[in-house]
């Protein structure tokens, strides 16, 4: 097995895989921190299902499918933003945009007779299957996340855990809000390459629900949820190229063996908490 | 009216006469629909570091990745954009910040395991941090008992003193701010009096607020208003027990 992985490692497409991984583990690893504590796991989810059918709406004009999903879930945050940033009516909001999008997905399946394999593709993800124009699509969709996450990150995370006084001391709190949904947007569209749409959690919602249950520092926190996505991913992929199991099922274990780990880790090791033992 | 500098005003009225909005407008949050104001000698407006804030006491989520240097240090450099570490200088003032609130001891503790008195003190750090003129106060001391009241007027009201600062602090209780607030503003659907606190917390000028009889007791120390319209008792400790105003509901 470990031959065989150095017998690829040398292969272009094998590396350009790992660094859309790397990428996208960067990505998912800062969103995921905000997913948590902004409580986002339904619009994740909707943005995903949505850019499912962008995906499938692409492939049946002979487009990327690559873009096809961000353009979903771009539409789709631009309808939850537009509809509902209020707490309160966001769940609703984000249900209704996401049924009306699944059905378009219905139709555009329907329409699409050799459909069957590709829509098994983006809904458990095989980025081992993405074609080398797109993982390029993929890498600078990442990068340029990565860029504008790391533009907001302070104000974003002022604007999270302390949208009150952020307003007082002049963060723009509701551009941030908007900003944010984009970038969960694109960030959605890029992990969906991994881990599909069905299992978008994995990526978007273990990394930073497994830092949080070690760490009270926000800046360690962070770290740790990349380093768990990378984890991940990376570890998904390689045993992806070297056994017929997809992706998914190796990235979905590891990030939950992660997380129970995190749920179990001893007091002595949680004074990275910095908790009080009460 | 003008507040001149250094003087601690507390803002005093029944739920929903605007003492909020007052502080929004202030914070150039809100537009006036009427009138005009100027915060230290400008019209308001968005982010003026001059200005400290402290909200309510909200509770944070005990399981919120933050511990209570943090929320300071985010008073320092929370609006920035981008990532970035503290300059020396800036770990200083919060160092400093957290010292002048006596709160260094659980610093570095989650702020969500923090009892309401240790969350106000690091809020108080927080609108401290940046060498403010100005503090607009938003009910600190709503859900806190009356050892933490105390203490947390005690610190806003002595930083106060000895900067010379000026402190606009919404309340609804008068009773734990009567040593240290100069003149109180007290609100009551659209009219307002202000004066030193015996002149405004009277019988004849409360009741004229009201338009309905309004009674002010001095009780061992402490200020009890009691109303007839709603026919029970009330004082400004429970908010909702002050009768409404006559023609509220017009």
């Amino acid at each position: 097995m470990i031959d065989q992985l150095l017998h690829l490692l040398p292969y272009a497409f094998v590396q350009d895989m790992l660094l859309a991984g790397v990428l996208v583990s960067i990505v998912a690893g800062l969103v995921s921190r905000f997913v948590v504590a902004r409580n986002m796991s339904f619009a994740v989810h909707a943005l995903a299902e949505v850019g499912f059918t962008g995906s499938a709406g692409f492939i049946l004009i002979g487009l990327s499918p690559v873009l096809g999903l961000l353009t979903g879930s771009l539409v789709t945050a631009f309808f939850i933003g537009a509809l509902g940033l209020r707490i309160r009516e966001r769940d609703a909001v984000v249900g209704v945009v996401m049924a009306f999008g699944l059905g378009l997905g219905v139709l555009f399946i329907t329409l699409y007779a050799r459909y069957a394999t590709e829509a098994f593709t983006i809904l458990f993800g095989a980025i081992t299957t993405v074609s080398q124009g797109d993982l390029m699509l993929l890498v600078a969709m990442a990068a340029l996340t990565i860029v504008g996450l790391g533009v907001m990150y302070r104000p974003l995370t002022f604007a999270t855990v302390d949208p009150v006084v952020a307003e007082a001391r002049g963060v723009p709190v509701r551009l941030i809000s908007i900003l944010f949904l984009l970038m969960l947007a694109a960030a959605v569209a890029e992990a969906v390459q991994v881990v599909g749409v069905l299992l978008i959690l994995t990526l978007l919602i273990t990394p930073g629900a497994t830092a949080e249950r070690l760490t009270a520092q926000p800046g360690l926190a962070t770290a740790v949820s990349v380093g768990v996505a990378l984890l991940a991913t990376l570890g998904g992929i390689l045993l992806a190229l070297v056994t017929t199991v997809p992706v998914s099922f190796y990235v979905t274990t590891i990030a939950f063996v992660c997380y129970i780990a995190a749920r179990f880790v001893p007091p002595a090791v949680g004074r990275l908490r910095g908790a009080r033992t009460t | 009216m003008t507040v001149p500098q250094g003087e601690f005003l507390a803002v005093l009225g029944p739920n929903g006469s605007g003492k909020t909005s007052l502080l929004r407008a202030l914070l150039g949050l809100t537009a006036l629909a009427g009138g005009s104001v100027d915060v230290l000698g400008r019209p308001p407006r968005r982010g003026n570091p001059a200005i400290g804030y402290v909200p309510q006491h909200a509770g944070f989520d005990r399981d919120v990745p933050l511990r209570g240097r943090d929320l300071v240090r985010l008073g320092v450099d929370g609006h920035r954009w981008g990532f970035g570490r503290l300059s020396r200088e800036d770990r200083t003032r919060v160092e400093a910040a957290l010292e002048a609130v006596a709160a260094g001891p659980y610093a570095n503790e989650p702020i969500g395991r923090l009892s309401g008195g240790e969350q106000q003190r690091l809020r108080i750090a927080q609108a401290l941090v940046g060498n403010p003129h100005l503090l607009l106060c938003d009910e600190p001391l709503a859900s806190l008992d009356m050892r933490y009241q105390q203490e947390i007027t005690e610190l806003i009201g002595g930083w106060a003193r000895d900067k010379r600062g000026t402190v606009v602090f919404v309340t609804h209780d008068v009773n734990p701010v009567l040593g240290y607030a100069d003149r109180v503003v007290f609100v009551v659907n659209g009219r307002w009096a202000a004066g030193p606190t015996d002149e405004v917390l009277t019988s004849e000028t409360m009741s004229g607020l009201y338009d309905a009889p309004v009674e002010v007791l001095r009780v061992r120390g402490r200020i009890v208003v009691v109303g007839e319209a709603s026919g029970a008792g009330f004082d400004i400790d429970e908010p909702h027990h002050l009768p409404e105003p006559v023609g509220a509901h017009q």
